[in-house]
């Protein structure tokens, strides 16, 4: 059908996004690879030559590697779990007649436009503080001795204030899945005698599968690459170190740029070993 | 009595969906209800929810303090200035994305995408000497152009997933009646895309506002926006739960009101292609 | 064409104005500390003195370490004044980082500063940071629990005895703690304190070849002695507490002991933030008996980059902010208890000051450290709460996350120990110390 004038018209209008982009992942990368094979130690006067392979060897035999790996699968699993679990839900009650159905969805979305640093200052402060916390007057209520969120649950409280910041997309996409949905489908098997649970588990969630892919791909970019939270809360301590943050040690904190990047680069096959999997699903179900 | 069982369910469902959508809005509004306390109070066990003296002493304490008009100033130029930029470059590129596909557009589209999982921090100092040699530390153009350059990615997306659902019949109608590629995309497409482009941009505001590694990173005192402003009031020594409210309240407030005056629009075009 | 001339001349006319006054805006990257915030509020007397404007980036503790390490190391350029502690200042003066402040004026009277902190915060003898103030640590203590539990604080405690009347102290009942203590990680937070705590156990951060020292006893003995103390007496969650939780704490009456940085002597007997403020005494910070005490010396101090345009207004805004007259200003105003403390002689040696109840006792705290000699056993390094090397901040923020852990009954002492062990020799490996 396109002719091969819009073809290349299409090519050019499609050059700057693609260039800049290009650029964008380049020009770091290159300077990412380079200095990955540097001693590169800024505080004691940058650049001091080339050493091979010993940055890479180095970080990943560093004790803290293969926890941090952990700590972010384990993060982004658990958000991307709670917030499609419960975003099926509440997209189910949301859609369903009610009073006000406009002004709970204001409130539900609300936590999506906090800042990620006000929403972990808040949460760590006021809510789970052990002394000060409404979570821990909560605790104190009901007569239980109140948890040391970020300490003892360390990875349960961040998957917490994650969760709530990323619940409202969840909601917001699978909603709009559900309000396409059907309805006479729904009436049809209701009337049939099919019992809720069947009808969720053979009309609702199928037709759903396309969103959740659609939250599950969005999210997952976003979620390897927290850094906010975990530095707010618990500033990597009590098994919360994700990869980015074991970066962000090696190359701040530690001042080891060359090291840093030899995890950069790493991070940088984990992102692409999640984007290939990633790709296979959406693949099968973006099919656009 | 079928209209009694539907009240009833009704009557269920809102008091249902009510108390989820408190429980989920309840951190911001306790913020906000604590912004107004005094700071003893704040901290008061039990904890007060209205019966406190209502005062606006922390919001004069944070306005004494910092420039929050700068801040606030420098975050609208860098989201909104962010924003416009990425839809000029990524309104092209997704419609010819979208009406002239090829093989490859979905690697394209993937592998923009995967360039978002490029860990910030391992590229900070190659950002910062780069930012440098240009002269740009410290300057809003430097963030307007990175936080282009980092949502370009997921503008491209959510535009793709918008125009491809616009039906191809209407531009071979136009192209028939010898519109040419600018009439097609100024008077056919724009207007049908208006609703996607929309939803978008306030999808970029929200993200750009919020970015707080660049930002806090690449700015000083002229080009701060209110993740920075944040930054100084997180954890200053002695009582400050009501203090950091306000200053919350006050980095939040704008974009919260935004996004509320706009949810419908936000909502609409937030679909990512995941209705199809 | 007339309109151009005179566009020409008004432009002529506002250069030769600005530039006969000389006025220049400096930025200044400050920490969110209660000081330097007071310090932010009198910006307009140093405006009115010199003419210069000042831009404040005020930061957290976190973000400005983060923030101005990147932009000194890179030369970037975007600060005329950084705020600074003694662990960077003598590093970054080593590295010809930072313009020397050799050629102060007379009245500035350079050598009223504390030796101790002028020699924390030189480099071969040149002084390269200002001390806007400085502080030791000591022991905080309410002066009616201690009473209640029937006991008295000696001038100068050992641990056994602190551990003993905390146990006295606490009150789980009323909500009291017997002490707080920082567990935070960070090398700048608990593991400031554990690190001076560890002096005067015996224990040091590394021998003379530079290996790591935690697989002995008497770092097990610190981190025993810590984690049972702390269970035992001290509150809930505290192996996330760091200075300005305990602060809170301790204003709020949930402490009945604090053993942290002098300065926040002002805050705890401030009656407008403090529940307690007429009840706390000070003593020196305990010891085992080594001969060395278990507390740290630093200084918040400002700095000048070497290379920013304005060295000449930055250098008039150090002398002003951290001058005597600075000193008068604040205690004219807002009284001699909120004067920044521990960074003059002068400032001791004034009998008005010496009438605050905490004045003495931050004097011989901070004459009590020793950063040269700060181990019982000798060391290869310099500093009581860290080591003066490059690679100590990255290290003990590790070393720390490890330790809160074990406080937290993550893993135990022995685990924490061993991957502090690791850690260390990895990182000392690797920067070719080994």
């Amino acid at each position: 059908m396109a002719t091969q004038h819009s073809r290349s018209a299409a090519r050019l209008m499609m050059a700057p996004a693609v260039i800049l982009l290009l650029g964008w992942m380049l020009v770091p990368l290159t300077m990412t690879v380079y200095f990955s094979f540097k001693k590169y130690l800024p505080l004691r006067g940058g650049d001091l030559g080339w050493v091979g392979f010993d940055n890479y060897v180095r970080f990943v035999t560093s004790s803290a590697f293969w926890p941090s790996v952990m700590t972010t699968l384990i993060i982004v699993g658990g958000v991307l779990a709670i917030t499609v679990i419960l975003g099926i839900g509440l997209a189910i009650l949301l859609n369903q007649p009610m009073w006000g159905q406009g002004m709970v969805r204001i409130l539900v979305i609300a936590p999506f436009f906090v800042m990620p640093t006000v929403s972990a200052l808040v949460w760590k402060n006021m809510f789970m503080d052990p002394n000060y916390g409404l979570l821990a007057h909560l605790w104190e209520f009901f007569g239980a001795t109140p948890v040391e969120w970020l300490s003892q649950a360390s990875l349960t409280s961040i998957v917490i204030i994650v969760s709530w910041q990323w619940l409202p997309f969840a909601t917001l996409i699978l909603l709009t899945a559900i309000q396409s949905l059907d309805s006479e489908q729904l009436e049809a098997a209701e009337m049939d005698g099919a019992p809720a649970s069947k009808r969720f588990a053979f009309i609702t969630l199928p037709h759903l599968g396309r969103a959740i892919t659609v939250v599950i791909l969005i999210q997952t970019i976003f979620l390897l690459s927290i850094f906010a939270e975990i530095f707010v809360t618990t500033g990597g301590a009590f098994g919360t170190k994700t990869l980015t943050y074991l970066i962000f040690q090696r190359v701040l904190e530690s001042q080891n740029v060359g090291l840093g990047s030899a995890g950069g680069v790493y991070a940088i096959i984990l992102a692409n070993i999640v984007a290939i999997f990633l790709m296979r699903i959406v693949g099968k179900n973006l099919d656009a | 009595m079928a209209r009694n069982v539907t009240n009833q369910r009704k009557i269920i469902n809102t008091t249902a969906a009510w108390a989820v959508g408190l429980l989920i809005f309840f951190p911001i509004l306790w913020t906000i209800l604590t912004s107004f306390k005094t700071e003893a109070q704040a901290i008061a066990d039990p904890p007060i929810f209205l019966g406190f003296d209502w005062t606006i002493e922390n919001y004069k304490a944070v306005l004494e303090r910092s420039n929050y008009g700068r801040f606030l100033w420098n975050s609208i130029i860098i989201a909104g200035g962010s924003t416009i930029l990425g839809i000029i470059i990524a309104v092209p590129a997704a419609w010819s994305m979208a009406f002239v596909p090829s093989k490859r557009t979905k690697d394209i589209l993937l592998w923009m995408l995967s360039t978002k999982m490029l860990p910030a921090v391992g590229v900070l100092y190659p950002i910062y000497l780069l930012c440098i040699r240009f002269g740009i530390l410290d300057s809003k153009i430097a963030l307007v152009f990175i936080l282009m350059l980092i949502n370009l990615p997921i503008i491209v997306w959510m535009l793709y997933t918008y125009f491809k659902e616009i039906p191809g019949e209407i531009l071979e109608a136009a192209r028939m009646d010898g519109a040419s590629l600018k009439d097609e995309v100024l008077y056919v497409l724009t207007p049908m895309a208006i609703p996607g482009i929309a939803s978008t941009m306030l999808l970029n505001v929200i993200l750009a506002w919020n970015e707080a590694f660049w930002t806090l990173n690449l700015t000083a005192a002229k080009a701060a926006p209110l993740t920075a402003f944040i930054a100084s009031y997180s954890s200053p020594e002695g009582l400050f739960y009501a203090k950091l409210s306000a200053a919350s309240t006050m980095a939040i407030a704008p974009i919260l009101i935004l996004g509320w005056f706009s949810q419908k629009q936000l909502v609409s075009g937030l679909t990512f292609g995941a209705v199809k | 064409m007339f309109l151009k001339n005179s566009l020409y001349a008004a432009t002529a006319l506002s250069l030769f104005t600005a530039g006969g006054a000389a006025a220049d805006t400096i930025t200044i990257a400050t920490v969110n500390n209660g000081d330097m915030i007071r310090m932010q509020g009198y910006t307009d007397d140093f405006t009115a003195k010199t003419g210069h404007e000042v831009e404040w980036v005020t930061l957290e503790e976190n973000v400005l370490r983060q923030r101005v390490t990147t932009d000194i190391s890179t030369k970037g350029g975007a600060f005329d004044i950084m705020t600074i502690g003694m662990y960077e200042t003598p590093i970054w003066g080593a590295n010809d980082w930072l313009v020397p402040l050799n050629d102060l004026s007379a009245e500035y009277d350079v050598d009223d500063i504390l030796p101790a902190m002028a020699d924390g915060l030189s480099h071969d003898g040149t002084l390269y940071a200002a001390p806007f103030y400085g502080e030791s640590s000591m022991i905080m203590y309410r002066k009616d629990l201690m009473e209640k539990a029937g006991m008295e604080m000696p001038k100068a405690p050992t641990w056994e005895f602190i551990k003993e009347a905390a146990a006295g102290m606490t009150d789980r009942d009323n909500d009291i703690n017997g002490i707080c203590l920082r567990g935070k990680a960070g090398w700048g937070e608990g593991g400031a304190f554990i690190t001076a705590m560890s002096n005067s156990f015996g224990a040091r951060w590394f021998d003379e070849d530079w290996n790591a020292q935690f697989d002995t006893e008497a770092w097990a003995n610190t981190l025993n002695f810590y984690k049972d103390m702390m269970d035992e007496s001290g509150p809930a969650g505290y192996a996330a507490n760091g200075f300005n939780e305990n602060l809170s704490l301790f204003q709020q009456g949930k402490c009945g002991m604090w053993i942290d940085a002098t300065v926040a002597a002002s805050f705890v007997t401030n009656a407008d933030d403090s529940t307690v403020a007429d009840k706390v005494g000070f003593a020196l910070a305990p010891d085992t008996g080594l001969g060395k005490r278990s507390n740290w010396l630093w200084a918040w101090a400002l700095a000048i980059p070497a290379g920013t345009q304005n060295e000449a207004a930055a250098k008039e805004f150090i002398e002003w902010a951290t001058s005597k007259d600075y000193i008068e200003l604040v205690a004219a105003k807002e009284g001699w208890a909120n004067v920044p403390p521990g960074a003059r002689t002068s400032l001791y040696e004034n009998p008005e000051y010496q009438k605050v109840p905490f004045a003495q006792m931050t004097l011989d705290s901070i004459l009590s450290a020793d950063p040269k000699n700060s181990t019982v056993e000798p060391s290869p390094y310099v500093g009581i709460q860290f080591a003066a090397i490059p690679e100590f901040a990255g290290i003990a923020t590790e070393v720390s996350q490890e330790f809160s852990a074990a406080y937290a009954g993550q893993q135990t002492v022995e685990e924490a120990l061993a991957k502090a062990q690791e850690i260390t020799n990895e990182a000392m490996e690797a920067a070719g110390y080994r």
